[in-house]
């Protein structure tokens, strides 16, 4: 256990007491430091430095515009895609930095799966969705390889029993929970070693939730999980640990029993308990 | 003028009548505008819509109406040897209107070419019956305006549903702007289906439609040199549909690619430069592209075809349609540019997060989403090029050969209405006709086209919900 040197060095917030960070080398399959995130002139991130487990699921909670998404984002390169965002520092995944000139992106993304807020399965069949990844990636030899492919994915995201009879019925026809799992079988599909959820639930009504926590806990067997979530509860459910933003800053980050029965920072206290977010 | 005026002052009237039955409104709720089931504004629309549009209505019904009425009194009042030849007959209905216009000249104070005592006088009372009817029609319409604002503005009352009554009104006004764009294509549906069918009754429509010689023209005697008219007109829609492929050719991988890059490559600020500028090609009157295409294409591939030994026209399809071609990329860019921008943002993502590359993107997710917007936006550019006439015209010539060669000169249908129409021509002849007819065949096949546009467009629209 050792703090990062430079983290935590902005304004408002000191550094925390408790501020267990597994240090490279101690099997962190992620592993993030001094980073900094800027669309245009504005800093979105200050100074994180983070830790992600293997075989866990680490929840990011804080209140709207903290930055937990941007920095879920920063984690497979998608701010690449937009247009002005800049990232610094450095972010090591099995200890090689992803934002250095050699990595592919393309590559990366295949090693770090993400699922999405809105469920957003693409206009095609559901056998097809889910087929998209490995066909891109050359994973399946032949059609027996993929069907296969498709079958355990869905399996795995706990979908193959309500579409096995029309595989070929358009994705977009699921229901809202429905499409969302055809969104992770999607991802599952590539076998990826990560998989970045960014609020998988906040469209969803309390049963498909559900269905979805349930699922992420069994996902976590084989799958590094990262999820940011907007309910505390969720994060409670479903996660190992709990990093909580505040303003651009990663304020606390623990095991999720400490950080909600006996949070370090003010900050966190004053949101875990409902007092703003 | 004096009709404007009369507009000015029944708009004058609609406008006092506005400004009193919104008073009168809050006036009979005892100052408490509350009360009203309306806002007072309904009510002062009300007592203005009431006054204005019988007034109009009727005003139009007289002025439409008035011409036909005062010359049949006229012509009834006319001596009867007037209206007969020197050998007994009633006179035709162009000497009629001869005498009619005589008669109109006359009570302006023209010069006319008769001046029988006879037709002074009708002249005369022509002026007269000119003079009441104007008189009459004045105060026929004043009256039913200031009519219809009493009226209404008596019916103000606290439970009166004003603003109900105003809005009916308003809707059927837009029901009426709306038939008058119907009626009128209707109209002229009309209108070339009975030439048409005058022109079939010279022409058969097999030859017509299944002819493969186009030559429009007939004989004033039966021994003039190039008497044989044919009216086949498989040749023109032979070479449209050849030169609005080669129009297609170049434009649609051009248009689309250009769309790809703008939508999907470009930075935002080369977005916002070239995505106008390749609109403004659009902007170019077609004449100025058929010059182009007539001084500089056209003598292009001549001497190129030259160089390569083979024999092209100087006035040549290939000219013609890829001048064409140019011209309508920005039809095919600028839709296509705007359906794939519509595909949502999360689909990109969600491919980009499986680590699809950007083109693998494109080609299996932005492509077949954005693919019907893209066909609805091809077929309007091929409606857009099976109408143009001016650079065919002017590069792919007259003649109508048909030839699959695209070296050789061809000629369209619209160029064909075109000359069919150009000059003195009588209006009966099989050769005036053909126009009707061809007008009408390509009204069918721009029709068809565009409905199969309009039908993929909505499939489109069902897609993302």
């Amino acid at each position: 256990m050792k703090t990062s040197p430079s983290a935590q060095t902005s304004i408002e917030i000191p550094p925390t007491a408790g501020f267990p960070l597994v240090s490279q080398g101690e099997g962190a399959k992620i592993a993030a430091r001094d980073v900094n995130v800027f669309y245009g002139d504005k800093q979105a991130l200050r100074n994180i430095a983070l830790d992600i487990k293997p075989n866990e699921v680490t929840a990011f909670i804080g209140p709207s515009g903290c930055g937990k998404s941007t920095f879920l984002r920063c984690l497979n390169r998608m701010n690449d895609i937009i247009d002005g965002c800049r990232v610094t520092g450095s972010i090591n995944l099995d200890e090689e930095d992803i934002y250095h000139r050699r990595i592919d992106v393309v590559q990366l993304r295949a090693r770090i799966g993400m699922v999405f807020q809105k469920p957003n399965p693409f206009p095609k069949s559901i056998y097809e969705n889910v087929a998209y990844g490995p066909r891109i990636h050359g994973l399946a030899r032949n059609k027996t390889d993929l069907d296969e492919i498709v079958q355990t994915s869905l399996e795995r995201a706990g979908l193959l029993g309500e579409v096995k009879d029309r595989m070929d019925q358009p994705g977009t026809g699921l229901s809202g929970g429905q499409q969302q799992r055809l969104c992770i079988a999607r991802a599952i599909a590539v076998n990826p070693e990560v998989i970045l959820m960014d609020e998988p639930c906040s469209a969803l009504d309390p049963i498909a939730t559900a269905k979805i926590e349930e699922l992420i806990d069994e996902l976590r067997q084989n799958y590094t999980i990262v999820i940011v979530t907007h309910s505390m509860q969720q994060a409670a459910r479903v996660s190992q640990r709990t990093a909580f933003f505040h303003l651009g800053n990663l304020v606390e980050c623990n095991d999720t029993e400490q950080i909600f029965t006996n949070p370090q920072h003010k900050l966190t206290q004053g949101y875990i308990t409902g007092r703003f977010g | 003028m004096q009709i404007l005026f009369l507009i000015a002052v029944v708009l004058g009237l609609m406008l006092i009548g506005f400004r009193f039955g919104r008073l009168r409104s809050v006036r009979v709720t005892g100052g408490d505008a509350r009360q009203l089931h309306s806002l007072p504004t309904y009510y002062g629309l009300y007592v203005a819509l009431w006054c204005g549009l019988p007034a109009l209505l009727l005003l139009a019904a007289w002025m439409a109406l008035e011409p036909t009425i005062i010359r049949m009194i006229v012509l009834d009042s006319l001596p009867p040897d007037l209206l007969l030849q020197p050998d007994g007959q009633t006179i035709n209905d162009a000497r009629l209107s001869l005498l009619l216009t005589d008669i109109r000249n006359i009570a302006s104070g023209n010069i006319a070419s008769q001046s029988e005592p006879a037709v002074i006088a009708a002249a005369g009372r022509y002026a007269s019956l000119l003079q009441v009817s104007f008189g009459a029609m004045v105060v026929v319409v004043l009256s039913v305006a200031m009519g219809g604002a009493a009226a209404a503005y008596r019916f103000i009352a606290p439970q009166f549903r004003a603003r109900n009554r105003v809005e009916n009104i308003i809707k059927m006004m837009m029901v009426a702007c709306s038939l008058v764009a119907i009626l009128t294509t209707l109209g002229i549906i009309l209108s070339l289906l009975f030439e048409t069918l005058r022109f079939f009754t010279e022409v058969p429509v097999t030859e017509f439609l299944f002819g493969t010689n186009w030559s429009p023209q007939t004989a004033m005697r039966s021994d003039q040199v190039g008497s044989s008219g044919a009216f086949g007109a498989v040749p023109l829609f032979a070479g449209t549909m050849m030169i609005a492929m080669i129009a297609m050719t170049v434009a649609v991988p051009i248009g689309l690619l250009a769309a790809i890059y703008m939508a999907e490559y470009a930075p935002r600020n080369v977005r916002t430069v070239v995505k106008p500028l390749l609109e403004i090609l659009a902007g170019i009157p077609t004449v100025v592209y058929g010059f182009f295409a007539a001084l500089t294409v056209a003598p292009l591939i001549r001497e190129t075809g030259g160089l390569l030994g083979l024999s092209v026209s100087s006035e040549s399809a290939l000219a013609a349609g890829l001048v064409m071609g140019i011209m309508i990329i920005p039809f095919v860019s600028s839709l296509s540019d705007d359906v794939i921008t519509a595909v949502p943002q999360s689909m990109r993502e969600g491919s980009y997060g499986l680590g699809a590359t950007r083109s693998e993107t494109i080609k299996r997710v932005i492509f077949p989403a954005a693919l019907p917007g893209i066909v609805g936006g091809v077929l309007l550019a091929v409606s857009r090029a099976i109408g143009e006439t001016m650079i065919v015209v002017m590069a792919a010539g007259l003649a109508a050969n048909l030839t699959a060669n695209p070296l050789e000169a061809v000629t369209t249908v619209t160029v064909q209405i075109v000359t069919l129409l150009v000059g003195d021509q009588e209006f009966d002849s099989a050769k005036t006709l053909a126009a009707f007819a061809l007008g009408l065949l390509l009204f069918t096949v721009t029709l068809v086209l565009n409905v199969i546009a309009l039908h993929v467009v909505r499939k489109y629209r069902e897609q993302y919900e």
